[in-house]
């Protein structure tokens, strides 16, 4: 039995302590956010936070989490009182089969805690281990910037509330 | 003769006044949307077809139903890929019901519940489905409106509806859930409808936002992976290391010992373990795997000489067009051929399925693209009457094509068979999905042209050679977990896509007014590697290699490519699109630009019978190094009347950086006896600092005009428009797919 602290509060879990993280938050504390892509680390689908930085929870055993903080997008906020975040991803549209959305989230919010203000560069550098299949891409990093403090980007897509 | 991979050998939808929403409608035979067919000149025909997918199921009551509470569901069937239907169906509805978006319930692609439309694919989701829940959402209005006027006592004409209310000038009203009765409801539609004025739309035309967004950015239960059912048991399986290897010898003992495990389920060549808990089939997987011994398999060609092994298997051939007019005096003629290698569907979710056999009855629950043909093939599978087998559509991951989907279902199935009363959750590994999904097949495209000297096209030549562009079930032999049961099934044998919508050859007609023309289909019907639907199909490759050549032409004549596109294009529609993606990027600006720039130019309508869509890109490539970067890209798209335009640009968006993807870095790598490109490190795939810099969608809108496809019409053209502006900042054309840094890099010589 090992004790893993998730969005602030303790769980008791009965698992070999090898199994990856992503099992236990999927199927023992039932929580959908993260998601299985690779199981290899490529892909990102999985992304969660622990101690406030971005890993992969289909890689990191439980074994090595107690006493840390995990964090997912079930912590973050909630579809009637959604995160600053969840509510940009929402505003921009941001997904379409939206598969890697939640593992997305996650590593933006990892960004944006330790830089709120990041460039266009930087959001696109740090966003570089998650993957995305239907090319959503445009809105992810619109959705990002919006969420950010005190920095206006150039909206390459203008005239999107123009024509209709 | 080399010997091929067995199974492939021998067998693939307001007049405000005075408060009141007065109906405004536009009578029936003036209205485009009636039918796909009704822009065609000519009579018209005494009794033309149902609209769209009312041709699969004619009852009205199969597409909406209003209960006792007044609460209406919408049935299609079709399915949720991502590409939005759930949200631009409800739009429909609701505009031809006259009642809020909110009130619309959907049910989507279920063997029990919903009409059967065969698969969600080929971008025909408005097109079939759309059309046939705005013709029959407004003949069930019409027919509330007729029981209310003789209820009340009024003429029809004298009611006003709003928000699902049927009122008269008196005041006196009657709701929908008050009119609406079984027998009302079931009965046949009509062909004609008396569709709403689209100037009076008040929900098709907005940018309704997804429905199915805030559950998915929120961790809400989206997706067929997030389905916990009672009882549930978790499945993996065991895939040889190569098509076609056979299970020499297993001691199973060891694995079966193994904490949690319940069973392995051998059959044949066929294996798979069911565990308690997920991360226990999964590491039982693992040492199943270890233990196994494989004899056998296919030997594959060599991938460095793929193309002429693809030349070099036998082909059925199909004169597509011949067009044949007095021609002047051609002044030169140009020849290339183009390539495109296998590339992957790549859904970031592995494929996925729950199965559960109990009371003699089979229950699926999959993100297959077509639930009623995969109901037939399962209950051939497991020997069972297909009416014993139910299959429901949950969202999956992306799909993109013929992916894993229907196979997973398959593996579900056969270990739900072999181990009935829980339901069974199956989902592959990324490797399994990279080797064993069915890939883009592998084109050549050999085009000669000639051209007068005024610079116009007088000769046209095009021959496009490729395996079949779908393997989908079909038989239960083209579910592949079959291939490996003790008694194999053998797939169906492989037959081209007819045109006019075409599989190898869709697109491989030009759209361009070309006097002479000629275009040939080389259908190769025995496939190395195991192929089917890829999102756009040969478009992607057609348009490709017709757009990349059509830029050779317009140089070789010293001419524009927009202007050479322009005097070759008869179609207005078309000729929008181009002029609108044109002055959108500035393409006519004078301004050089900077050295090693360049701007690329590509324009197709999807089948040549779905979405126009024009490409215009701007692209830099690093000297040093061949690689390119994206700089922005300016879209025009024509989808007909737009029901969501914004889900139109995000298909369109996703389209182009999807694209972009396939046509800089992707492609399938294989050795003699096995597929190498297994993951995302041998299959890499566009990552964030590579994605284009900005992306414009302009969306064209025809209010009134039919739904054109939408989902597939960026693939072909951003090809195109990325390697016409690769050789313009190179002055090198290149013909192989991908563009990759190291071809471009040997291509410009340093």
């Amino acid at each position: 039995m090992l004790t893993l602290t998730v969005n602030g509060r303790p769980h008791r879990v009965d698992a070999d302590p090898a199994t990856p993280l992503l099992y236990v938050l999927r199927n023992d504390l039932g929580l959908n956010g993260a998601k299985f892509g690779c199981g290899l680390g490529q892909c990102g689908a999985c992304t969660v936070m622990v101690d406030g930085h971005a890993v992969f929870a289909c890689l990191v055993p439980i074994s090595v989490l107690p006493g840390r903080d995990v964090m997912t997008i079930e912590g973050l906020g909630s579809e009637e009182d959604p995160s600053p975040l969840q509510h940009a991803f929402v505003e921009e549209q941001a997904a379409q089969c939206g598969y890697c959305i939640a593992g997305m989230i996650m590593r933006a919010q990892a960004l944006l805690e330790h830089n709120p203000s990041p460039s266009e560069e930087e959001i696109r550098r740090h966003m570089s281990p998650n993957l995305c299949r239907c090319g959503t891409h445009m809105r992810i990093l619109r959705a990002i910037k919006r969420a950010s403090q005190g920095t206006r980007f150039a909206d390459a897509d203008s005239e999107k509330r123009v024509v209709r | 003769m080399r010997r091929r991979i067995e199974p492939a050998v021998t067998r693939r939808h307001v007049l405000v006044g005075g408060g009141a929403l007065i109906v405004s409608f536009a009578l029936a035979p003036s209205s485009r949307l009636l039918a796909q067919d009704a822009g065609a000149a000519g009579p018209v025909p005494a009794d033309p077809p149902l609209p769209g997918g009312l041709k699969m199921a004619s009852n009205l009551d199969a597409w909406i139903r209003i209960d006792k509470t007044g609460a209406i569901t919408v049935f299609t069937g079709k399915a949720e890929l991502g590409q939005g239907i759930k949200t631009a169906l409800r739009q429909v509805a609701a505009e031809e019901l006259m009642v809020d978006f909110e009130h619309i319930n959907l049910v989507t692609a279920d063997t029990a519940r919903t009409p059967n439309e065969g698969y969600t694919a080929g971008s025909h989701s408005m097109q079939d489905s759309g059309t046939a829940i705005l013709n029959a959402t407004a003949q069930v209005r019409e027919l509330l409106i007729a029981a209310a006027a003789s209820r009340l006592g009024v003429p029809v004409a004298q009611l006003s509806v709003r928000n699902g209310v049927v009122a008269a000038a008196d005041g006196r009203s009657l709701g929908y859930a008050e009119l609406a009765s079984d027998e009302a409801l079931g009965v046949t539609a009509k062909a004609r409808s008396k569709l709403r004025d689209p100037t009076a739309y008040t929900v098709i035309g907005r940018s309704i936002e997804r429905v199915d967004i805030p559950a998915k950015v929120t961790g809400g239960s989206a997706y067929l992976q997030d389905l916990r059912l009672p009882g549930m048991v978790h499945a993996r399986v065991v895939r040889p290391p190569a098509y076609g290897a056979r299970l020499a010898a297993l001691d199973s003992g060891p694995v079966a010992a193994m904490p949690g495990i319940v069973k392995v389920v051998r059959d044949g060549s066929y294996l798979a373990v069911i565990a308690e808990q997920e991360f226990q089939a999964v590491a039982a997987m693992a040492s199943l795997a270890a233990a196994a011994e494989w004899g056998g398999g296919a030997k594959l060609p060599s991938q460095s000489e793929i193309y002429p092994y693809l030349q070099s298997l036998p082909a059925q051939d199909d004169v597509i067009l011949d067009r044949r007019q007095p021609m002047p005096a051609a002044e030169r003629t140009l020849e290339v051929e183009y390539r495109r290698p296998f590339q992957l569907h790549g859904s970031i979710g592995p494929s996925c399925a729950i199965a559960q056999y109990a009371d003699d009855a089979l229950t699926v629950w999959t993100h297959s693209q077509g639930v009623f043909p995969l109901r037939k093939a399962l209950a051939q599978l497991v020997n069972l009457a297909p009416d014993k087998v139910h299959c429901m559509h949950v969202e999956g991951s992306g799909c993109y094509g013929h992916n894993g989907a229907d196979d997973a279902a398959a593996d579900a199935a056969l270990i739900a068979m072999a181990f009935p009363g829980p339901p069974v959750r199956v989902q592959w590994m990324r490797e399994q999905e990279h080797m064993f999904e069915p890939f883009g097949p592998v084109m050549i495209a050999n085009v000669r042209a000639s051209l007068a000297s005024d610079g116009t096209v007088v000769d046209w030549q095009y021959e496009v050679r490729s395996n079949t562009h779908s393997t989908r079930p079909g038989g239960a032999g083209d579910l592949m977990p079959s291939w490996f049961l003790a008694k194999p099934l053998a797939p169906t044998t492989p037959k081209p896509i007819p045109q006019p919508e075409g599989g190898g050859d869709r697109n491989a007609i030009p759209l361009y007014s070309f006097p002479n023309a000629r275009v040939v289909h080389h259908f190769v019907p025995s496939m190395p590697l195991r192929v089917s639907a890829l999102r756009s199909l040969g478009a992607y490759m057609n348009i490709f290699a017709i757009e990349s050549f059509v830029d050779e032409l317009a140089a070789a004549a010293g001419l524009d490519p927009v202007a050479f596109r322009l005097a070759h294009l008869d179609d207005a529609r078309a000729r929008d699109v181009v002029r609108t993606a044109a002055e959108r990027f500035g393409w006519s600006n004078p301004a050089v630009l900077p050295r090693r720039h360049g701007k690329g130019f590509a324009f197709a309508r999807y089948k040549n019978l779905a979405a126009y869509a024009a490409i215009a890109a701007e692209v830099a490539v690093e000297h040093e190094t061949g690689a390119v970067r994206v700089l922005r890209v300016v879209a025009a798209v024509d989808s007909g009347q737009a029901v969501n335009p914004d889900g139109i640009r995000n298909q369109i968006e996703g389209g182009i950086v999807q694209s972009t993807s396939w046509t800089l870095h992707e492609a399938v790598t294989f050795e003699a006896d096995r597929i190498t490109s297994v993951d995302w490190s041998g299959y890499p795939i566009l990552r964030f600092p590579a994605v284009p810099g900005s992306i414009e969608v302009h969306v064209i809108d025809r209010p009134g005009e039919p739904y054109l496809g939408t989902g597939e019409a960026a693939q072909g053209p951003t090809a195109a428009a990325l390697a016409n502006a690769v050789a313009d900042a190179t002055k090198t054309r290149l013909r192989e797919l991908p563009l990759t840094r190291q071809r471009i890099k040997a291509a410009i010589g340093i």
